[in-house]
Parts: C-alpha cells; structure tokens; sequence
C-alpha cells in the first residue's frame, strides 16, 4: 500500500501551499509533504510582484506593465500576466481583511526597517497606516534590546528618500524585557497576553499589562505626530488587538514596519495559508522529506517523457512510499535547499531534473559582490504549462510541475518579485495538476 | 542499505554533507563543529522555541547549539547551566532549514553538563535520576498499586516531593494499573496466544497465506503503557490482531527520553542497549517494531542512531514505525474503517499532535485517519506545544512555564466543541487533562472501538 492522494505537493511554503489550495479548489484530494520550516519564517510577509526589472530599472511604479517586456524563460513569462493577477485575486480572496493593496495595479511603497522605501503589491493591514505615500507625520519607536531597528536612523533615511512627510525616531526601553537577546516571539507573546510587567516607574501601584506599560512609555515621547511606527513585533496571534489596544490607548494609528528575518509578518502569513490548507481540507505532512521517486514503466510510452508512480519519503530510515496522480514540486530555491550546489554541480536532488549552469564553478558567480550573480538565477527551466525541461527541451515527466523558488530564470532579490513569482507560479502549477487529474 | 549509504538528514547524499554520527562512548568527544558552522544565523530555530517565547531568561535553541558549541570548542568554556531549561521537545531540531543537528547538540552538552557540573548529591541531580528513571520505580508501585495510588494522592506526599525533591505539588501522579500490560499478556498466553489469534483473523479475512510468517511485529510499549495505561497497550494487540498479525512483546527498557532530557546518558546508554539487542533479535526474526508512543518511536529512530552506535542501531531506527504509521502503509487502514462507527462512547475529540509525533511527519495522521469513522471528528487543536514535555513540567522550577506553554493549547481545546481530549503522548495527555479537566483518549483505543467492536466485547478476548 501506499499513502494515497489525487495531487502531492513537495513543499509547504508560499509556493507549495498556493499550489495545495488552487488544487483544492477542484474535486480532487491533496495533500503537502514538507519538510523543514520554509522561508516565509524569515520573509516580511510582503507579497512583491515586481519592483525592479532584470535590467535594474526601478523603483516600478505599476509592475504589470513591466511584466509584458520580461525575457524568455523568466517565470512570469511562462505562466503569463493574467495568470499574475488570477493568482493575486486568489491571494486577496484567501487573505481577507489581513491583506490589503488590491485595489490598485500600482505597488504600494512600504518603510521598511533601515529606512528605505519597498515597492510591493500587497501588503499586511498591520502596515497600511504606515505608508509612505501618506503625507502625515511619523513617529518611530525602536527598543534598546532590539538593535535591527535603529528608529532615529530609520527617521532620518526616510525623510532622505524624499518621503512627503517629517518621520521622528526615538529609542525606549520594551517593559518586561531585560535580555538583550530576547526572541521576537517573547515580545509578541507578552503584548498577545498582555502580561503583567516590572516597570522602572515606582510611583505606580501594581504591575501593569504590557500593553499598558508600552503605550505609557511612548506616550510621553508623542508630539502631534498623527501615526507611531513599532518594529513588526506586535502579537503574533492576537496582532490585531494588540495593535487597536495601543492606538486606543495612544490615540493615534499605529502601524508595524516591517523586519529582516525572522519575521512575525512572516509567520503570520504561514498560519493564514495554514489554516486555510485545513479549511480546505488538504493533508499535510511536515517534518519528514521527500527522497526518491519510482516511475510507472507501463505507462510510458516508447517516446514521450516517464510517468511518476509514487514517490519516497524518509523518516529516518523507514521509506514511506506516497502515491499521486499528479505531483508539483515547491521545494523552494539554494535556501530552501530545493537546488543544491556542490563543488563540481548544481542538482535538484529528487527528481534530478535538469538545472543549467556553466562547467566550471568559477563561473557560477561575478567578483563583485552586488553584480549581476548566475548563480541568483540557478533553477529549473520550465515549459508553458510548468513541466520542467531537460536539456534538450523536452518535459522531464508527464506529471510534474514545478513552482516557487526552485524554479531557473529570474533573481528574486534583485527584481523584488520572491513572493509574487511562488504566488503566481504556485497558483498555475495547482490548478493544472488538478485538471490534469484522471 | 548499508551504514554507509545512511543517508543524510534530507535524505540527500552529496559530498560536502557532513554526518554527525560518531563513536560513543566519549559524547563530550562527538565532534560536531561541521554541523555548527551550517548555521547561518537565520534564528528560524528560535522562533519555534516553546521555552523561549514564554521565558526571558532562556538563551534559546541557537545559542544551546551551535554558538555555545562553537564557544566551547574555542576556549574550554564549561556549558552554559540554561541547557537544563530546554525541555527537549526538538520543536528547533525540524525547524532548521540547514541541517543543524540542534537537538543532538543539545543532549550531548546536557550530558556534559550533568556529567561535569552537576553536584552529584544535590536535590536537583537526585529529584532529575528519579524523574528519568520512573521506569526502576514503577514496578515497585505497581506491585502494591492501590496502596500507591493512595500515598501518591496524599497531600502530605505532595508537599513531600514539592520541598524534598522538587517535584510540583501541582499535578496529580498517574495512577498505577491494578494489573500491568505484561502481566495481562503473560496470563493471556503471550505469543504462542497472539500467534493462534492472528492465523484465525487471517482465515477470517481470507487472507491467502494463513500460515505465513510474514505478518509480524513487535511491540514497544514503553513504560507507561505498561503500568498505567494498560488498555493503550491492549488497543494496539487488538487492533493488530484484527489485521492478522502475530505479535510479539520482547524484553525491554525504559526508551531513553526522560533521561536525554535529564542529561542522564549513562542510564539511557544502557537502557539503550537492551533495547537494541532484543528488538535487533525480533528484526532478524521477520518482525517490523512498533511503538504507541510518540516519544519511544522518537528515540528509537532518531536519538539513538545520533547518540549511539551498538550494533544494530541503526537496524533498529530503520525497521521502528508509529502505530497507526504502520498500518497505514501495510494495510487499507482507511478503507477497512469507511462505514464503521464507535457507539456513544466516543464522538468529537480535540487532537493535539504531540511535538515528538509533528517531527516524525505524523502530524496530520490522526485527523486523516479518524475521518473515516462515522460521526467521529478530531478537531486538531493547534500547533502549540502541550508544555509538558516529559519529565520537564513535573519540577517545580518548570511548573509555571509549563503552563504558560500549554495555555494556548488549553484555549484552543475549549474553544473546540468536542469535550473529549486525543493524543498519542502520555506526558501530554497529563497536561491536557490537567489544564482543561477533560477526559484523554489515545488513538489506539478509539481504532480498537470501530475495527473490533465495543469495549465489552473487547474485554471478553
Ligand atoms: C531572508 C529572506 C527574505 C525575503 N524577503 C522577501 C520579501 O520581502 N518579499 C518577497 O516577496 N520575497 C522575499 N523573500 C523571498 C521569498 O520568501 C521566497 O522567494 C519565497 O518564499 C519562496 O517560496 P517557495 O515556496 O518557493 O520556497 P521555500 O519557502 O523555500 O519553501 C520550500 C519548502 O520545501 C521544503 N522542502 C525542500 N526539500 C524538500 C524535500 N525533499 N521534501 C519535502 N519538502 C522539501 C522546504 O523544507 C521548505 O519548507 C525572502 C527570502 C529570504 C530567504
Ligand atoms: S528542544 Fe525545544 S525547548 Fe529545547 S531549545 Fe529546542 S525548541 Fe527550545
Ligand atoms: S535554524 Fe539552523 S541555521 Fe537557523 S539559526 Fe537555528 S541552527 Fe542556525
């Protein structure tokens, strides 16, 4: 026996779980295998679709005007604009009121925490009072034990960007906090659960509640700013409140900025995809890897590409064989480990599907560090319909797609496009494997 | 496969992969520095702490691993004393998405650190060898286990262990089974019985090869099942039976988690290598092992083949599976219950997915399969770690962050309609059941109640 579903997905990040839930859409039964966390821990939580084009050019006011001039190969291309903004409706849809953005093709500019300005097509409702196409004058609040934010820093490079509004930074002690190293989840936990905390003030009477004691601290450093921004630590299930409970008590909006990794806008997004994998009824199974795959020998025919039968998955040592009609691979790019790199060669080590790169190494990479890197670009070239491509151009499999990051053609890092590709390409991936379900 | 095609964590074999088994019995010795210098810093490890989101005064996974090693190693630093505040609950372990061996790091300094540091007559070394040894004490509990059960329960008893040994005035010790597992097994005819049992489930189901040897297992129960929750243990035979398979009850130990936790690897070391001798014997016997317990399969299949390297170990992990796991794969579990029902006894439950069955990749296992039962629902109540872990939450030191981890699963199981409690983790049934007053069911019994009939009946075999 194995453990049997109609589409496997290989993966749970942002690529993988839009593919489960476009999949899921149809009558068919689906299900993730994922193995460690993926990289949405430690991504902003911003859905980028595109800021800069491969040339460089950018910031981009309006990315879908961008995307028809993309080159060939590149994942947009592939799949095509109004698979972009399919993808995109999909998204809003799942997201509700914890995204906003979509009521414009233009990308929103979003403060992030060193002070510059990112364009983006959707963003967390917990940044939208931050914006920095508002015009209304900003506070900016870092904390002692946080040195990622530097908020009077932040301040004074997001007037420099030419920002239309005066931006304020200060540095306050967190209540409750003492360790300099604290996690981001310890903070969110207390203002989640509004703790009691020890504060320096000892004319109070009692402990007060996090939230109390944060909004007390910064209140006192409030001019007539119309908005106060938080590094984006503020709860983590129970954000929302956290964020209504401190501007109620400030009287002022209150907004997060977004943070390097690790990320709560991040995480926050995971639970969202997570809870609606489950409402949508997808299997998933995390912790254990995908290692092998065994072809159907009868059902490939002389001349066209193998059939997958079933794949393997690990756990520690035991095989798990797991069988689908129809597989999509989402195990993200070098950092999610669905490419790999060795001294002599890049692979991808499931379905050792093909993965371009020069001979020799020395030419996987350009002396100048911020230059134009191959290897940003290493992954799988795919046809139209997602079908990873051997080296002569022929599907790889008749029943694999590819989605997300592991996918060849484009430089997330440099054109801002990370989430929107693993959306869109996900989104096509998903709903192909589902039609193409017998 | 050979040892030497042991694949790595992923699975992947490469040539810059690092493997991190080495030779016991020198852990202090286990060079793990190519598995620091994979960490690249990204901290994902510490958002998945339970003991860090709740404790200011907890490093984290990050600084107990690699750093800590790395500091180690350079200076002859002594290990920092916050590896006792980890619970091991090995949340960092599948976390990481550079294959940092967290959790064998973090066992091999908590060793070190008991080992080297621990003043070896103090109350907390004494109070943590009698947690990880609970196996050494149970039998003599269940010998008088009613007299047991009564002391245990005194008050005065409680505030014995609270300000002798530390252990939580708190909790309620578990209750002792008036007749072990192995006791039931023995009067019931052991494996010459299960043997019979199987051949007539097999004619029974029209199985082709009635007397082929093929369909046998042998269990782990571990020692909770044994002295406390016998009619997990039963479930399992039952259930196992009804699939036609023989099954065995080797000699055994206590699996090895309390004392990891407790840095007591000379006691797991040798509970360690029953274990591994007698199931090694049940392999080379046609037997697959199961286990019913997340944490024992846990320890078996990854633990030890970390830590140690008897012969056979990794035989061992390769050839250990979960319960219902096994099931699943070797038979139509899933068909076989479609159309089945379990009566009034049992109906919604609130499934919590115990830490150490999330990083076995069993996480979603349970809800898949009770789905299949008519009118039975387990509603997954969340991703939170139940706080207990083990022997963690029993000293008094742990008690309150215990707590404070398991108050969102609390919420979460009263927030979910059903008011029955599911897990396949005896330690975290203990916390659900304390944090929320509901009665806890494991898996294996409410399998037995759709697939053998109702527990009468199921009393009477
Ligand atoms: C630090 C950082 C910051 C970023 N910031 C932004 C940003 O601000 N905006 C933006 O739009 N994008 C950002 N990105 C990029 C964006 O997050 C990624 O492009 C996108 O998340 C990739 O998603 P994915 O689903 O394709 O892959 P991943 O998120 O990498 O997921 C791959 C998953 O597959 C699993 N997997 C791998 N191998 C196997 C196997 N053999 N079996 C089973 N499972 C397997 C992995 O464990 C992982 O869970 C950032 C990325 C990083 C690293
Ligand atoms: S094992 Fe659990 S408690 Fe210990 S460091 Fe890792 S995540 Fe934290
Ligand atoms: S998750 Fe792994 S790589 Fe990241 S900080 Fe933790 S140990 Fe290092």
């Amino acid at each position: 026996m194995a453990i049997e579903d109609d589409v496997l997905v290989i993966g749970g990040g942002i690529a993988g779980a839009t593919a489960a839930l476009a999949a899921a859409e149809r009558d068919v039964q689906v299900r993730i295998v994922s193995y460690k966390q993926s990289t949405l821990r430690n991504a902003s939580g911003l859905i980028d679709v595109l800021g800069y084009t491969p040339a460089g050019d950018g910031p981009l006011a309006d990315p879908f005007e961008a995307l028809a001039a993309l080159p060939e190969g590149h994942p947009y291309e592939r799949v095509g604009s109004e698979a972009v903004r399919e993808a995109l409706a999909f998204f809003d849809e799942i997201a509700g009121d914890a995204y906003q953005g979509s009521h414009t093709d233009a990308n929103a500019l979003v403060p992030t925490h060193g002070g510059t300005v990112k364009p983006t097509a959707r963003y967390p409702t917990s940044t939208a009072a931050g914006l920095a196409s508002d015009d209304r004058d900003a506070l900016l609040v870092g904390f002692e034990t946080l040195p990622d934010f530097e908020a009077p820093l932040a301040a004074s490079h997001l007037e420099a960007t030419g920002a239309p509004f005066a931006a304020r930074g200060v540095t306050v002690r967190f209540p409750g906090i003492v360790r300099d190293d604290a996690k981001i989840t310890r903070y969110a936990h207390l203002l989640d659960h509004d703790e009691a905390v020890e504060t320096a003030d000892e004319t109070r009477a009692g402990e007060p509640t996090a939230r109390e004691a944060l909004a007390e601290t910064v209140r006192s450093h409030l001019a007539d700013e119309a908005r106060v921004g938080f590094p984006a630590i503020l709860g983590d299930d129970r954000a929302d409140a956290v964020r209504a409970d401190l501007a109620d008590r400030l009287g002022v909006d209150v907004f997060e900025v977004p943070m390097g990794p690790p990320s709560l806008p991040g995480m926050r997004l995971e639970d969202l995809l997570y809870e609606a994998l489950e409402a949508a009824g997808v299997r998933v199974t995390t912790g254990v890897p995908v290692v092998e795959y065994e072809t159907d020998d009868a059902e490939a025919s002389a001349t066209g590409p193998e059939r997958i039968d079933r794949v393997i998955v690990d756990r520690n040592g035991a095989e798990i064989p797991h069988r689908a009609d129809q597989y999509v691979l989402a195990t993200g790019g070098l950092v999610g480990k669905g490419v790999r790199s060795e001294r002599e060669r890049v692979f991808e080590p499931i379905f050792d599907c093909h993965v371009p790169h020069a001979a020799d190494r020395y030419d996987w990479f350009v002396d100048d560090v911020f230059g134009d890197q191959p290897y940003a670009r290493f992954g799988l070239p795919v046809d139209r319909d997602l079908r990873p491509l051997d080296a002569v151009d022929d599907p790889e499999f008749s029943n694999l797609r590819a989605a997300g990051a592991v996918l060849g053609g484009y430089d997330f890092a440099a054109e801002k496009s990370g989430s929107g590709v693993s959306l869109a390409t996900g989104y096509v991936a998903g709903r192909r494997a589902a039609e193409g379900c017998r | 496969m050979s040892d030497a095609e042991q694949p790595t964590d992923d699975g992947v074999s490469g040539d810059d992969e690092f493997e991190p088994i080495q030779v016991f019995p020198e852990a202090e010795e286990m060079d793990l520095r190519p598995g620091a210098d994979n960490c690249y810093k990204c901290s994902t490890c510490d958002t998945n702490c339970p003991v860090a989101e709740v404790d200011d005064e907890f490093p984290g996974p990050k600084f107990q691993g690699p750093e800590q090693w790395r500091l180690k190693r350079q200076d002859d630093q002594d290990v920092d004393d916050s590896v006792m505040k980890c619970s091991n609950c090995m949340r960092c372990d599948s976390a990481c998405p550079s294959d940092v061996p967290l959790s064998q790091m973090h066992n091999t300094a908590r060793g070190e650190y008991v080992e080297e540091q621990m003043e070896k007559l103090s109350r907390e070394y004494i109070r943590n060898r009698i947690l990880a040894n609970y196996r050494r004490l149970a039998p003599l509990g269940s010998m008088f286990p009613r007299t047991t059960n009564f002391v245990m329960g005194l008050s005065a008893t409680q505030w014995l262990g609270e300000k002798v040994l530390g252990i939580t005035g708190e909790r309620d010790f578990p209750e002792f089974a008036t007749e072990t597992f192995r006791e039931w097994w023995t009067k019931r005819g052991g494996n010459a019985t299960s043997k019979k049992r199987a051949q007539k489930a097999r004619a029974k189901r029209g199985d082709a090869q009635v007397r082929s040897d093929e369909k046998r297992i042998a269990y782990f129960h571990g020692c909770y099942a044994n002295y406390n929750t016998p009619e997990v243990a039963k479930a399992l035979v039952r259930v196992y039976e009804h699939f036609g398979y023989e099954i065995m009850v080797p000699d055994q130990h206590c699996s090895g988690t309390p004392m990891f936790a407790n840095g007591m690897l000379e006691d797991a070391r040798r509970s360690a290598e029953t274990n591994v001798r007698e199931l090694r014997a049940a392999i080379a016997d046609g037997a697959d092992v199961v286990a019913s317990c997340s944490s024992c399969s846990m320890s078996l299949r990854q633990e030890y083949p970390e830590l140690f390297d008897f012969e056979g170990t990794e035989d061992v992990a390769e050839n250990t599976w979960d319960a219902v796991e096994y099931l699943r794969v070797h038979e139509d579990l899933e068909g076989e219950l479609e159309d089945t029902s379990v009566g009034d006894e049992f109906d919604d439950f609130a499934y919590h997915a115990p830490c150490h069955a999330r990083n076995q990749g069993l996480d979603g296992q349970t809800t898949d399969v009770l789905a299949a039962i008519d009118g039975v629902d387990a509603h997954d109540v969340g991703d939170s770690c139940s706080g207990i872990s083990g022997t963690y939450g029993w000293k008094a030191e742990n008690y309150e962050t215990s707590m404070k981890i398991g108050a969102e699963m609390f919420d979460h199981m009263e927030e979910s309609e059903a008011k029955t409690g599911l897990t396949e983790c005896p330690t975290c049934s203990m916390q659900m059941e304390h944090g929320t007053g509901y009665e806890i069911t494991h898996t294996l019994e409410v399998l037995e109640a759709a697939l053998v009939g109702d527990a009468t009946e199921a009393t009477a075999q």
